[in-house]
């Protein structure tokens, strides 16, 4: 039922690393209103694994986490949490 | 306000906490902090608060830079000697971080002056080394609801406190009164280990930043002791004296009056 959320911003963060990564996506989320969801494209492994969980630590919650291609991800976070 | 490519790396450390994120970023961009004293407190004190981006930070102090300050004094440095110490300060915050604007003031702060140069700012930080002045900033405060970070130092020894006006405590609650001169130690016993200004100045520097960014506890009905030596924090309770002169519910101090010199300067 994945493709049945609706992304209310993109960001995209190929290129950066930590903590580049996650300062981007974090601000993203602080811009979000509670409820709306953040779409992020990266392709960073070590970000891919951590951002996740960063963001479960602050409060918000990870919809999807998804390789796309040989190189990229796709998170997806809702915000929960002002 | 956006922040720049080069403000999300500088302050990259601050966003990603919890506590701070963009949001507390751009309160600590936008804050004011006024320092008293540029001294062995206000160097440290205002180094972290420059780096960490605090807009305007004011600084009073009408010394110059002297070689025996060097030894604790560590935003002053060799070549500044005979220079004014806001000066001296001004140019190391500034090149530090360039978000920053030092408003520099080399005067005295008196009963006459410092209401008006406080006024404007967020929260005023007492690094003074004497106790007159320590009792005018408390006063000042008091009267104008401005929340104070006091700090202390003497040998192998540092007292913290937080003074939230109309909250906590003040000075005066817990000690009503200046001691008399001949009770503070001399200029021949007032030795101090240079670290320990660095240990009280960033305590203080978290105080005020617990302040802008309005999370955690602060030290506010509490006066927090550094004992170096033994290498213990004591935290001892003050609480709010209902009939302390100047901020109890009948204040007899109700105006600033000169809290006069007759003591060694530490």
């Amino acid at each position: 039922m994945e493709e049945d959320v609706r992304v209310d911003k993109k960001i995209n963060i190929k290129g950066l690393v930590c903590p580049y990564t996650f300062v981007k996506s974090k601000l993203a989320v602080e811009d979000l209103e509670v409820g709306q969801v953040l779409e992020i494209l990266l392709d960073s492994e070590e970000a891919a694994r951590n951002i996740p969980k960063s963001m479960e630590d602050h409060g918000q919650k990870v919809l999807r986490l998804e390789k796309i291609n040989e190189t990229d991800w796709i998170i997806q976070v809702r915000k929960d949490k002002e | 306000m956006e922040f720049t490519e080069d403000q999300l790396q500088r302050y990259s450390r601050h966003i990603i906490l919890p506590e701070v994120g963009g949001k507390g970023q751009k309160k600590i961009l936008g804050a004011k902090v006024f320092i008293v004293g540029a001294g062995g407190l206000g160097c440290p004190v205002g180094y972290y608060l420059a780096a960490a981006g605090v807009g305007t930070i004011g600084m009073i102090d009408n010394d110059v830079v002297e070689l025996s300050n060097l030894q604790r004094q560590i935003a002053h440095n060799t070549s500044r000697i005979g220079v004014p110490k806001v000066e001296s300060v001004k140019t190391t915050f500034e090149s530090l971080n360039p978000d920053v604007k030092v408003i520099a003031l080399k005067e005295k702060i008196t009963k006459d002056n410092i209401k008006d140069l406080i006024r404007d700012y967020d929260v005023v930080v007492d690094g003074s080394d004497n106790f007159p002045t320590r009792y005018l900033v408390n006063d000042a405060c008091v009267m104008m609801r401005k929340p104070l970070v006091s700090g202390a130092i003497l040998k192998f020894e540092g007292q913290v406190t937080t003074i939230l006006p109309g909250e906590g405590h003040c000075y005066r609650c817990l000690f009503e009164e200046m001691p008399p001169a001949g009770l503070v130690p001399s200029c021949q016993e007032a030795g101090v280990i240079g670290a320990i200004p660095g240990v009280v100045g960033s305590l203080q520097a978290i105080e005020v930043f617990k302040l802008i960014l309005g999370k955690g506890e602060t030290l506010k009905n509490t006066l927090l002791i550094y004992d170096a030596l033994r290498t213990t924090f004591r935290r001892v309770k003050v609480p709010k004296n209902p009939d302390c002169p100047v901020c109890g519910d009948k204040p007899t101090i109700t105006e600033l009056r000169d809290y006069d010199a007759g003591y060694c300067r530490i």
